[in-house]
């Protein structure tokens, strides 16, 4: 009696009680599934907050100034004056720096076309486009020239350009009124979306912070500055040289609370994840205790079903079945049960998963590995709660079976 | 001087069962010798020894002590295993309840000792078939035990017991659940058996009209032989 023959025996005896055996895979079904479900749910909500973050700008420091104390009233970060254009010039200067941008922001009533529309400007540099990954979706950026020279021309946001020119049409060429300022449009900017924070990234417009600081706020200060390194891992030795050169620059008194504060996203990044990480761990163990109470469940139907079938396994016995052909039959129903429960389990999981990417708009993650382990687990489990009822079936006695009533 | 070998022989085959703190005294040095196409009834009162002695014949169970020789091979002292492979080779049994496997259809069932017999499954579904008709069943061989009548059921399992090629068939009371008319038709085909093939015929039961079908009687009472005649010899209770 080979193992195939074993096989064929043990399916055809699953086959002849169809739904005790669906009954007993219902445990194995819903454990994998649910294993499937939580490490792809796991695995997409890490990929979209990656998604996320990268979309913020790749390998980006925000440096921010500092609070400022105003008659023992603080202003929170943000609040003091401290950073200048200079200070991005230094910064760019440092190694390991790919580019930096200075921001000012200001918000503006802009009018073209007869058309007029409430939205943020950002005074930036041309390098911006660069730290965001945010490509021009038609025209030319403005140049370090332009900068230089304070130039009016202005790139537009998708969600400004359709309040401006409703009707279509390249807005490239056309004046626009920021603030009654005369502005030229050269570009208009790639559809970026909305933030992580829900904000819509496009209402914007983009003009050279030269001349965002001259005709619009009036300020010698730029709101924050945008740092990108030029590799992930020199993110943290970036952060420390903007950290050292800003101290030195801005005077601060070892000892003292800076003036500015330097974000780090990867920083955000890794917390994220560090989040996800643990949360997969959750639900892989509750996950893992279904499949646990599956395993039990298999054993429990296949002691019930060694019993029911005791007179079945003396005729066996009698007619020649060795008991390790009579243990192996029974393993074998254990395994194929957990392993077809496994792969039922596994296009349910992965049908759940698809549904929650859907809703939840992730990016649908089922890794392979997660599929294999979770078969895996389940057709352990079968054989190690299998065995026990087969080993009880293996050592009947073909008298007392053949009597058993 | 080829002497013919003996089917069975047992050599002062005693059984004890130890039950709690008592010993019982099932077989007591019993001697037997079976030639190839006898056809013996093993009779006797309930506890009197026939069931074991079918149990220690068939390898179901092994002796307290005693010898025995089937076929001429010493077959007490065998592993588990080997004893499980006679049984499939050379030995058939036939049981008072049937025992067919439910929900599984009579040519399949017929199959069941094959498995265990090693036979390709090419070889399987033709030899299964020609089991049955010999049973005279080759009209139901797709039906299912509760499908069947008694006789039909228990002529299934005859036709299990012999499909692969035995020396002899063991049969338990195989008619203590049959009317008469179906008892005389299974007894009709193990006389058929025992007489074209020459099949040894070992059975058990406590009906005399069952017996008389038989060539020899062996009467038990109490772990000992009591009488051991020829069938035409019996006086039948």
């Amino acid at each position: 009696m080979n193992l195939l023959q074993s096989l064929q025996v043990a399916g055809r005896s699953l086959l002849r009680n169809r739904t005790r055996s669906l009954l007993t895979m219902l445990g194995i079904i819903i454990g994998v599934a649910a294993v499937i479900v939580t490490i792809s749910i796991g695995a997409g909500a890490r990929v979209s907050v990656q998604q996320q973050i990268n979309g913020l700008g790749s390998n980006l420091l925000i440096i921010v100034p500092g609070s400022v104390t105003s008659g023992g009233a603080r202003s929170g970060l943000g609040g003091a004056s401290t950073l200048t254009p200079a200070d991005g010039l230094a910064l760019a200067a440092l190694p390991h720096v790919a580019a930096v941008s200075p921001m000012v922001t200001a918000r503006e009533q802009v009018i073209a076309n007869g058309s007029n529309w409430q939205t943020t400007i950002s005074g930036v540099s041309p390098s911006y486009t660069f730290i965001r990954s945010w490509p021009l979706a038609s025209g030319t950026l403005f140049s370090d020239t332009d900068v230089a020279a304070s130039a009016k021309v202005a790139v537009l946001g998708q969600t400004v350009l359709s309040n401006l020119f409703p009707n279509g049409g390249s807005p490239i060429g056309s004046t626009i009124l920021i603030k009654n300022v005369p502005f030229t449009v050269t570009g208009v900017l790639t559809a970026k979306g909305q933030s992580s924070s829900g904000q819509d990234q496009d209402d914007t417009v983009l003009v050279p912070f030269t001349a965002a600081m001259q005709r619009l706020t009036g300020q010698t200060t730029v709101a924050e500055l945008m740092v990108s390194a030029d590799t992930s891992d020199d993110i943290a030795l970036v952060q420390t040289e903007v950290t050292t050169l800003l101290e030195q620059r801005h005077r601060v008194v070892a000892g003292q609370p800076d003036d500015f504060n330097v974000r780090n996203l990867q920083d955000i990044a890794n917390a994220a994840s560090a989040t996800a990480t643990v949360m997969e761990y959750l639900l892989a163990g509750v996950a893992g205790v279904s499949l646990l109470v599956g395993g039990i469940g298999i054993m429990n139907i296949m002691l019930v079903s060694v019993t029911e079938r005791t007179r079945e396994i003396g005729l066996r016995i009698a007619v020649g079945a060795r008991s390790m052909t009579i243990l192996v039959q029974f393993l074998i129903e254990a395994l194929l049960l957990s392993a077809a429960g496994g792969l039922i389990g596994i296009a349910f999981g992965a049908g759940a998963s698809l549904v929650v990417a859907k809703v939840s708009q992730w990016p649908l993650q089922i890794p392979p590995s997660a599929m294999v382990i979770a078969f895996g687990v389940a057709a352990v489990t079968g054989v190690f709660f299998g065995y026990y009822p087969a080993r009880k079936a293996a050592a009947m006695n073909p008298i007392e079976a053949l009597r058993f009533e | 001087m080829d002497a013919v070998t003996p089917v069975v022989r047992v050599e002062q085959l005693t059984k004890i069962y130890e039950v709690g703190d008592q010993r019982v005294l099932a077989l007591d040095h019993i001697d037997l010798t079976l030639m190839p196409s006898e056809f013996v009834a093993v009779m006797g009162p309930s506890g009197s020894g026939k069931s074991t002695l079918m149990h220690l014949v068939g390898l179901l169970d092994r002796p307290t002590s005693g010898r025995y020789f089937l076929e001429g091979r010493d077959v007490a002292a065998l592993s588990s295993d080997d004893q499980a492979d006679v049984r499939s080779r050379r030995l058939g049994f036939v049981f008072q309840s049937y025992n067919l496997l439910p929900r599984t259809t009579a040519v399949e069932n017929v199959e069941l000792p094959m498995i265990y017999a090693g036979v390709p499954e090419s070889e399987r579904r033709k030899r299964a078939l020609e089991a049955l008709a010999a049973v005279n069943l080759s009209h139901v061989v797709d039906h299912l035990p509760n499908q069947l009548s008694g006789g039909q059921q228990q002529r299934v399992a005859i036709a299990r017991a012999l499909v692969n090629d035995p020396s002899m068939i063991l049969a338990d009371e195989p008619t203590g659940a049959l009317d008469t008319k179906a008892s005389q038709d299974v007894m009709e085909l193990f006389k058929e058996l025992n007489e074209r093939r020459g099949i040894t015929i070992f059975l058990v039961t406590h009906e005399p009209d069952v017996a008389k079908n038989a060539k020899r009687i062996v009467t038990f009472r109490d772990g000992h032989i009591i009488s051991d005649v020829a069938a035409a010899d019996a006086v039948l209770s």
